[in-house]
């Protein structure tokens, strides 16, 4: 019997496995061990914790085969006098290959880089991926969203590259590069081929931007011939705007570089209610990828248990799919959205008054009760 | 008084020539020049001969010519004192003649109404966006869009009414890119503190004009802390001289996400040029659509007016499915601007009955009805008002 059921999680695992993404060699090594999965945890500032408390109960109560790690990446000065994260979280970032961050505070004053850009540098998470799917239970004026917004992560108009030429005359440079944008074109299309996603838009500005954008829009043009099995369209920023807020329908998995990937992903999460409901991933090079709540730190809250756990539930969901453990991830995400569903134990910001530990016992009974 | 024109002629020969990304030039030369206009609307220049203006009219790509004829015809009907100077403009040319011409058109009559001219991605990255071009040579700073809910019109949210300044001339739009190494391009964005300042100056002129009470201005200057965060400190600057208006600042991407949840906490905004594209046609989608919203273009000495959101609609043209409100109702702004305002008044309340009362509406707002016969109506409806017509 027990041999059985791991006889048949090994293929689920190895099944998966064959699923997720290209260029993921060590990823399919460490899913291919039965057994528990470390992963590493950074439980962030202020909600973060608590958040961090609430998904790790989940986990337990469906007995999903993951160890967590917890760590600490508050940026010290390294050697050189560079600012980076601690060594034993990279090294434990390093070894388990998976992530799950918590809401990091950006201080203003401290000197250092915001936290978030010293962890994309250093793992190199070339791409933000979130997906967008309508939450049945928490309403919205909009239905029936369910489209992936692929944000190139790494240049684009986010380079920091900026000088005063002269005084009250400054420039900011946005960097288009053919190896970044190939990349991030080929990141979208493989995600749409493992995730049965239809067709990939690709967002641009050429018609103004005609060099930067139209490399981009090169690449994209390049890649979607590797890939006659999805569609590929291009699309004007300014008509995925206009036609996203009247009907998002229509849009499937999207593909653009920094800036309007930014703007877009914050729209798209507005439609579905919020930063507190969206998960998000950031993919890196050598198999990394770092899943993470996009809302704040809400240190109004803190410590009160109020907060809404969902936006890292679902992230760690994603991330159980891209594990390839995609019957835990289901068990989870279904609990989840059963529990906003019956409307009973909401947390605040989702229209209830109950604390956050009844939100998360209401999920964990769920899952028992589903076993 | 003499010295004050001469001045304004002096500015106007040397603005044209270095364009304004050197700033005001008469500041530098170490006058300033008085705002000529009271008011944030620039004085239309004299009517023509015999009390008719003449408007430069641009029918561009797409469903541009046909709209615009619709807009001629309904001018003509209503006995409207307008003559249009058509120029076309062939986007499928290297040659950057047509535009020129279209320029100068429009610097010799001052008013322009226009349709818009695609860009085609076959033809080489020099090749600059037409209407770019334009914008820039007419120093056309302030792009401004008027954003109401109608009642006619389904919507998922009701009660909007935001105005949109966007700086027209700098930012992303600079067209100053370059590859320095195969494969690495870089795009200059360009943010300067006098074209902030005018921007952010028009903004608040504007609310004052208009009674508004909330001015918002939306940048990204977490990021990009020197460029964006110039534009927030003229904002600030300028707000500083309007004790009577309240001045916010808003991330752009919380702006999005913001609009599409509770959009009527917005009143007034003010933002660089890519940031309001984007929220510009998002406030467009959000009251019912690109067929719906007129837009306008001002400069110190020229206006032009088009659709707020800019599309060629080729998919539709020629097919008598396009929307004639957005079109119709830039004409009337259009006559506003040459300060006859009765037509003005005559032409919008038509069109506005067509929309709201009759229900007469176009596939893109889900009716049945065709272009020809929401023109019909409209002209039915002017008619009515026992008007002089045609």
């Amino acid at each position: 019997m027990a041999a059985g059921s791991a006889w048949r999680s090994l293929v689920t695992q190895v099944g998966g496995a064959l699923r997720t993404p290209l260029r993921t060699p060590a990823l399919s090594n460490a899913s291919f061990s039965r057994g528990m999965q470390t992963v590493t945890l950074i439980p962030g500032d202020g909600i973060g914790p608590e958040i961090s408390n609430a998904v790790m109960q989940i986990f337990d109560a469906a007995k999903a085969p993951i160890r967590w790690e917890e760590r600490n990446v508050t940026a010290i000065k390294g050697p050189g006098g560079k600012w980076m994260i601690p060594p034993d979280a990279k090294e434990s970032m390093d070894k388990n290959k998976m992530g799950l961050k918590g809401p990091l505070k950006t201080p203003i004053a401290a000197g250092h880089p915001s936290m978030n850009l010293l962890l994309r540098k250093t793992f190199d998470l070339y791409a933000n991926v979130r997906p967008c799917v309508s939450i049945e239970g928490y309403k919205t004026p909009y239905t029936d969203v369910d489209l992936v917004t692929i944000r190139e992560n790494t240049e684009g108009e986010y380079s920091g590259i900026e000088h005063v030429i002269v005084d009250g005359v400054v420039q900011s440079i946005k960097l288009i590069t053919e190896i970044a944008s190939r990349r991030i074109a080929e990141y979208a299309f493989e995600y749409a081929r493992n995730n049965q996603r239809s067709s990939v838009t690709a967002v641009h500005k050429a018609n103004i931007m005609r060099m930067s954008d139209g490399l981009f829009l090169r690449k994209c043009r390049e890649v979607a011939e590797n890939y006659r099995d999805v569609k590929f369209t291009e699309m004007y920023l300014d008509t995925v705007c206009l036609n996203m807020v009247q009907d998002p329908t229509q849009f499937d998995v999207l593909v653009m570089p920094n800036l309007y990937g930014d703007i877009l992903s914050d729209l798209c999460a507005g439609l579905i209610g919020g930063l507190g409901v969206t998960p998000s991933g950031n993919i890196g090079a050598n198999g990394i990828a770092i899943f993470e709540s996009v809302h704040g730190t809400a240190p109004d809250i803190a410590g009160k248990d109020l907060a809404n756990p969902t936006a890292l539930l679902l992230s760690a969901v994603m991330m159980l799919r891209h594990m390839g453990l995609h019957d835990y991830g289901n068990k989870i995400q279904t609990a989840c959205f059963d529990t906003i569903r019956e409307k009973k134990v909401l947390t605040k910001d989702l229209g209830g008054d109950s604390k956050c530990s009844e939100f998360t016992a209401d999920i964990c009974r769920r899952i028992q009760d589903m076993d | 008084m003499a010295a004050h024109s001469t001045l304004l002629s002096v500015s106007k020969f040397i603005n044209p020539v270095w364009g304004g990304r050197l700033g005001n030039t008469v500041k530098v030369l170490g006058t300033s020049l008085p705002s000529h206009r009271s008011s944030s609307r620039l004085a239309p220049p004299p009517a023509k001969y015999g009390g008719r203006h003449t408007v430069t009219l641009i029918p561009g790509d797409g469903i541009g010519p046909e709209l615009l004829s619709h807009v001629k015809e309904v001018f003509r009907f209503s006995c409207v004192p307008v003559d249009f100077e058509v120029v076309q403009v062939n986007s499928a040319l290297e040659s950057e003649d047509d535009i020129n011409n279209a320029i100068t058109a429009i610097r010799r009559n001052g008013v322009a109404l226009k349709g818009n001219i695609e860009t085609k991605h076959t033809l080489p990255p020099s090749v600059k966006s037409r209407n770019n071009v334009l914008r820039t040579s007419l120093d056309l700073y302030a792009n401004v869009m008027h954003c109401q809910s109608l009642p006619g019109v389904q919507t998922r949210h009701k009660n909007i009414d935001i105005m949109i300044i966007r700086e027209n001339t700098e930012g992303e739009y600079s067209n100053l890119e370059h590859e320095n190494v195969p494969g690495v391009v870089e795009s200059l964005k360009i943010i300067t503190r006098n074209n902030s300042l005018r921007i952010a100056d028009y903004a608040f002129q504007l609310a004052r004009e208009k009674g508004r009470r909330r001015v918002t201005a939306v940048h990204k200057a977490n990021i990009m802390k020197l460029g964006d965060g110039l534009f927030l400190q003229c904002c600030r600057e300028v707000a500083s001289g309007y004790p009577d208006i309240t001045f916010d600042s808003m991330i752009v991407d919380n702006t999005t996400m913001q609009l599409v949840s509770k959009p009527q906490q917005f009143d007034v905004m003010v933002m660089p040029n890519l940031y309001g594209n984007v929220v510009s046609n998002v406030c467009a989608g959000l009251v019912g659509g690109p067929g719906l919203v007129p837009g306008a273009n001002y400069g110190r000495d020229y206006a032009v007016f088009e659709t707020a959101t800019r599309n060629t609609g080729k998919s539709i043209a020629g097919k008598n499915i396009a929307n004639p409100t957005a079109m119709l109702l830039a004409g009337c702004m259009m006559l506003d601007h040459l300060k006859l305002y009765d037509y003005a008044t005559l032409m919008r309340n038509a069109v506005l009955t067509t929309m709201n009362e009759t229900r007469l509406h176009t596939a893109d707002l889900g009716g049945q009805g065709t272009t020809l016969e929401v023109v019909q109506s409209i002209m039915r409806m002017i008619q009515s008002k026992g008007q002089l017509t045609a």
